[in-house]
Parts: C-alpha cells; structure tokens; sequence
C-alpha cells in the first residue's frame, strides 16, 4: 500500500469519509456522498455540486455505518440486521462480497493499515476484528454492553470502542488486539473521534448531554462540553454525530432529537453557534476541502448541507428513510 | 394547587415552540457535570450482592384473561440488570450476583430478607404488594436500601412514605397521568369510565378521576362491573348493553386483573376506542417499544428469557441497573451512601426511553416517560409534547413535590427513613 494511502486513512472512521482526500484533490472537484437509509435498506448518492440525488442502491438490511477503502474503489456497509459487513465496487455499484462481521455491525472503522476492520457487534458486547483481504475474523474483544462508537488513532497504535450501556470508552492496543484500559464517561456514549494529531479525542454521551474531551497520553476527561439551546428541553440536547475540522478550528457536534448541530472552538471549547437541521440529525461528515459540512437527518429523511465559512444551512436534500451514515468519495 | 391550573391551561392549539419556549426555566442549573477519572482507582474489586423477593400468591381465577402474565416476571429483569452490570463492572473489578427469592408466604419472604441482611445483603428489589413492602422496610431500616419493582400503590409516593424504598415501577397516577395527556391531545374529552369490583380497580379509577381534573377531562358517566359472568361467550349481548348512555369519546376501563375488560373492546353501544387497563394501554415497558435503542434492550432479554419483557421485568432491571450506575460512580456499595447519591442531582440513568431517568427527591420515584401502547404497536409516549412543568415535564406525571408528604421521609441527610 502507497503511502499516500496510508496517510489518507489516518483518520478514516465509519463515518469521516469527507477527510480522507483532503490535500490530494482541490474543492472545485466535484465530490459525491453515500448516504445509508437505515429503514430503506439503500445507499443515496449525492453529487455535491449539484446537490442532488443522482442514484439509489438496494443493499443489505439496516445499513448502518459506510466507509471507503485506502483507494476509494469500494465502500464498507455495516449491513446490521443482515449481520454482515458488505463491500460496495464503487466502479459498478454492486456488493462484490460480505465481510464476517459478528452479529448486529452498527458503526466500524478502518484501520490505516487499510487492511483491518474493526466492527462493534451491538448485540454481543464484542469488537470483530476482520481482514478485509483474506475476509477472515483476526480476533474478537469483549467490550462493554452495546459497543457502538468505534475510532482509531492517527497512527493506528488506538481502536475505541464506546459502549453504552457500560458507559466506557474502551482502549484497545492495535498491536495486540487486546483491551488495555477503559475510560468512564456520560451516559451512552455514542461516537468518538480524534483530533488532527491525535492528542485528544471528542466521545459524545447522548444521554448524558454532554462531549467529553479525552487527552489520549492520560485517558483522563480534561474537558466536558455542555449545550443549551434556547427553547430546547436540555433532556432532548442528545449529542450524537461529531467532526473536527482539519484546521483544529471547529468542532461540530450533531445534537439529535435537539435538531441542531452545535459549533464549538475546538481550542477554547466555547460552544460559537447552534445551527438548525432536519429532525434527529444524527451523524456528521465534511466533503474534501471542508468547505461543506453534512449531516444525516432521521426523522424528516434528509442531509443538510451547511457552508463552513459562513456556518449556515444552504441546503437540504430530501434521501431515503432514516438516513444515518455518510460517506464522501471525492 | 396553583401547578395544576398550568396543566389546564395546556393548549394544544397554541404553537408547541412557543410552549417549549416557555418550558425552559432554571432547570438547566441541574445539570450534573459529574466528573470521574478512569477507573484506574480502583484495587481489590468490589462485591455486590443483590436480593430479589417476589410473592407470589396462587393467582385468582380471571374471568377473561386468556393470557396470563409468566410467574417469572420482575425476577427475569433483574437477571438481565445482573448480567448487563457484569458485562460492565469487570472492567472495574465490580462483581454483582443476585440472590432470589420466590414465595406464597410474606413471612418467608420476611425472614429471608433478614436473614440477608445478616450475611451482609442489604439493597433488595422488591416485588410485594404495598402491605408487605412497608413491612419489610420497618424489618430492615435504614442499613437497607429497597426497590420497589412491584408496587404502583399512590399511597407509598405520597403518605405512607418509606424513606428507605426508591420505586422503578411507575405509580398508578402516572400511568393515569400519562393517558390523560394522550387523551388531551387528542381532544377526547368525554369519558365512560367502567370500574371492575377489586380494590387496585377502584385505585386506578381514582387516578384517572384526579387526571381527568388536571388534563380537562369529563367523566360522563361511571359504571361498576359487578357481574360475575365470564364474557368469552357471551361479550357481543351483554357488553352494548352495558356501555349505553351519554355520547362518550373514548371507553375507559379500570380492570387490572382483567375480569371483563377486553371485551369492551368492539362491543361498545358507540362506536368508540376502548382505553386504560386493556385497550390503549399506559406502561412502563412492552414489547412494542423499540426506539432509543430499545430494540438491543428487547431482543438482550429474550434471548435470556425465551419471552418478552414485561413492566415488572423493567422495572427491576431499572432498579438492579440504578445501583449498578450508583456503584461505578461513587466506587462503593454501602445501602446509605448509594441512596444519598441516587437521590441526588448527579445521578442519572440512561434506560432506553429517549431520555435520562432521575428519581424524585420527595418521593423516591423513578422519573420515566410512560409509552401508550396497544397489543401490537407504540400509539404514543407521555408526556405530551407542550405540558408544561416549571422543572421537567416529566414530573407532570404522577405526584409531584407540593402533592407529596413523604419530603423528610427523603431528605438525604438522614438515612434511616424506614417506619417514620
């Protein structure tokens, strides 16, 4: 694998597909997105100059969380109640092969290696570590009850899983394979994902109503993030979805039943603005150049579109039911 | 009472932004920002042991109930609450085990409970009638924490005040509470209320006397269902008979065991929904809730039970898992220290119902959302959007703080609240 890739994938998660081109290609190549349909069982493609649904693919069951290989010639599809990770030829859009995954896959993530999926199987309190080339199981970890969130470090040495109903984010050392440490966090966490140079990591508890802010040399929360929204029960301010920009100026936080997505300095924590999205906005992606940020929106069935610079919704683009994950293939 | 008039004023034509804008009040100072470092403090582990009483009296015949709650219900959940708080607890050498027990006889529960408490046992779920819970708590005092996962008596919220018993399972007023609302919302105003002839039927027909007063409903006329017949036969002659007189909107039913209610069910005079203890149902728990990531909780306990969850199994889960979540975060499982921190703000459990679950400070109440439910499908879940509560719309079920005596019964900073 070239090192080009490899560098692309350093911050491949389940759902961070909109980093992985930055550098290589400039904003005015026009990118697409894959948006899952949680309820529909297909994957919407976007184009994002036109901001349009230009195609609709069947896939497995409950499709869950998407990711790009290295190349970006196939897509990853936690097909949940299939219980099978699927993989997507982009070149002619059909399921070229089924991962062994666990039971129940929701989110996973790649790892830099682009060799090494890590599953959180929802249902059986395990991570599935799979080879995506030999398609066989490398090793299974027991993790907290409803593993959900899944991460990986820059450098590929950190998977995180979250669970949530155990309430931990779970340390897992790449190179063994094995769980090492757990941190205690809010109330169901949902979602973590590191920083540019992968110093601190962001988990958000969507019950808790809280984003903790992880530094990675400790495992410590050295920052909790509260939200107040303005005529918004604080029991429905439920962060779900997060991204951080490359520059380490924003973090994004998408706030579920609360319909909004959070916009924080990601230096001084203070929360700048809250913006309207569709109904339950769920999880979050930048398209390459980080001048568009999208997020899936379940109840009204939708992806916002928001510019950056501005930090305003310019669009909303009506997909299948439940949409849920986001993948940008530039 | 001024709270109610604001339950009154409920308007459901007014814009529900609006409504929520006026919602928000000091509540966000409540916000717990409860800090805890990793788990790397603790060393030599801790053990905690649970027990599980139920009694089980031989069940009466029921004149119509063809399908009976299992005998396992309640116990079942608080296996699950057991095995789910494991899963977690290892990654803290937190070990939890459950002793149950089972029985026709209250005094042998009794003895059991203290013959626990002797040998160290002292947080106990408890599926007892109200009786037998305020015996038990006497018994055991305040060494003893107490979850009541068995009881929706109102009298234990409000007067008779058990100091050392947190409840999980929801309080008949809530349950009423929560249908009233949906019944506000949906502007049926008129009620037949037909009320069977057991003392809990009488109970729940005083609930919904109290949420008709709060949420603007009309009891036009009150039926007693004295008769003794078993309906399986003879339902479509008997039943339109009995349901004439006054346009009601909606049949309401207070029949908790079950001895004529579902048979109202499309044999009213009227063409007319059928609501309460059968019908359109509120519960704490039921197989048709699958949101909030309900579905995991749901398909966790039947692959455990061969069978799905019921309220009581909620509610002992509920109740197992408060003093799990209690453990991992003050890092210890002595009955007093875990009550005074479940009190508190700094609590809060995530459950399954879309929102975190706290319990009332003056009356041990687990705050919960209350699903609507029919056999096959979520209907709807109260509180209904545009209550309005000056803390949390949640407490606009059941009996909130200014209807409850039991304050001091509560008051954390004494611990022995048992048998005041």
């Amino acid at each position: 694998m070239s090192l080009k890739h490899a560098a692309r994938h350093r911050l491949a998660s389940c759902l961070t597909l909109g980093l992985l081109s930055l550098g290589y290609q400039s904003g005015a190549q026009a990118d697409v997105v894959y948006v899952s349909n949680e309820k529909d069982d297909t994957l919407s493609l976007i184009d994002l100059d036109s901001l349009e649904v230009i195609n609709t693919f069947d896939v497995g069951q409950r499709p869950r969380g998407i990711t790009l290989s290295g190349d970006g010639s196939k897509l990853y599809i936690c097909a949940s109640d299939s219980d099978t990770v699927q993989v997507m030829d982009l070149a002619t859009h059909r399921i070229i092969a089924s991962l062994p995954s666990g039971e129940d896959p929701e989110q996973f993530v790649l790892h830099p290696n682009d060799q090494l999926l890590y599953v959180a199987n929802e249902d059986d309190a395990l991570v599935t570590v799979v080879d995506v080339n030999s398609h066989e199981v490398v090793a299974q970890i027991d993790v907290g009850v409803e593993p959900e969130g899944m991460a990986v470090s820059p450098d590929g040495k950190w998977v995180i899983n979250t669970s949530e109903t155990t309430n931990m984010l779970h340390w897992i050392d790449t190179a063994t394979n094995e769980l090492v440490d757990n941190t205690l966090v809010d109330q169901r966490p949902r979602y973590v994902e590191f920083n540019q140079d992968g110093s601190l990591l962001w988990a958000s508890s969507e019950i808790g109503g809280t984003v903790a802010v992880v530094d990675v040399s400790t495992r410590q929360i050295v920052h909790r993030l509260n939200f107040e929204i303005r005529g918004v029960h604080r029991d429905k301010i439920q962060p779900v979805g997060i991204k951080l920009s490359k520059d380490g100026r924003y973090g994004f936080v998408a706030l579920g039943p609360a319909n909004h997505i959070a916009v924080v300095d990601a230096k001084t924590y203070e929360v700048l603005d809250y913006l309207l999205v569709g109904r339950r906005v769920w999880h979050l992606a930048f398209n390459s150049d980080e001048s568009r940020l999208l997020s899936t929106n379940g109840i009204s069935g939708d992806v916002s579109v928001i510019d950056v610079d501005k930090l305003k919704v310019i669009k909303s683009i009506k997909v299948g039911r439940y949409p849920w994950g986001l993948a940008v293939k530039p | 009472m001024p709270c109610l008039h604001l339950y009154q004023r409920l308007s459901l034509c007014l814009s529900t932004s609006l409504l929520l804008w006026l919602l928000q009040t000091p509540s966000q100072a409540a916000d717990a920002a409860f800090t805890v470092a990793a788990d790397k403090s603790t060393d030599a582990g801790l053990e905690v042991r649970v027990g599980y009483l139920s009694y089980r009296p031989a069940t009466p015949p029921a004149l119509s109930n063809v399908l009976p709650e299992p005998r396992d219900s309640g116990l079942r959940g608080a296996e699950l609450g057991i095995a789910d708080s494991n899963s977690s607890g290892r990654f803290l050498k937190h070990h939890y085990q459950l002793d149950q027990l089972s029985s026709d006889d209250p005094d042998t529960l009794l003895s059991q409970a203290l013959a626990w408490q002797s040998s160290g046992i002292h947080l106990i779920v408890a599926d007892l009638p109200a009786s037998e819970l305020a015996r038990l708590s006497e018994a055991l005092g305040g060494s003893a924490l107490i979850f009541n996962a068995g009881s929706s008596d109102d009298a234990l919220r409000t007067d008779q005040c058990l100091g050392n018993v947190l409840h999980t399972l929801p309080s008949r007023a809530m349950l009423t509470d929560a249908l009233a609302q949906w019944l506000a919302s949906r502007q049926w105003r008129n009620w037949l209320l037909i009320v069977g002839n057991q003392p809990e039927d009488q109970a729940y027909a005083r609930g919904l006397h109290r949420a008709a007063k709060r949420f603007g409903g009309k009891i036009i006329d009150e039926k007693t269902w004295s008769f003794d017949t078993d309906l399986r036969r003879t339902a479509q002659k008997e039943m339109p008979l009995f349901t004439q007189g006054g346009d009601y909107d909606v049949v309401l039913l207070a029949d908790e065991r079950g001895d004529f209610g579902e048979y109202v069910l499309y044999n009213s005079w009227l063409p007319r929904p059928v609501a309460g203890t059968q019908g359109l149902t509120p519960v704490a728990w039921h197989r048709v809730i699958e949101q909030w990531g309900a579905a995991q909780l749901q398909s966790r306990f039947e692959a455990q039970s061969g069978r799905w969850m019921h309220a009581r199994d909620y509610a002992a889960w509920a109740a197992v898992r408060s003093i799990a979540e209690a453990v991992t975060r003050v890092q210890q499982a002595e009955a007093p220290v875990l009550r005074t921190f479940l009190l508190s703000d700094d609590f809060s459990l995530a459950a399954f119902k879309g929102r975190k679950l706290s319990y009332r400070p003056w009356s041990g109440q687990l705050r919960q959302p209350i699903a609507l439910v029919h056999p096959r499908a979520l209907v709807s879940q109260s509180p209904q959007e545009g209550i309005l509560h000056p803390v949390t719309d949640l407490d606009s079920l059941g009996f909130d703080a200014p209807e409850s005596r039991c304050a001091s019964a509560y008051a954390t900073d004494k611990t022995d609240g048992a048998a005041q």
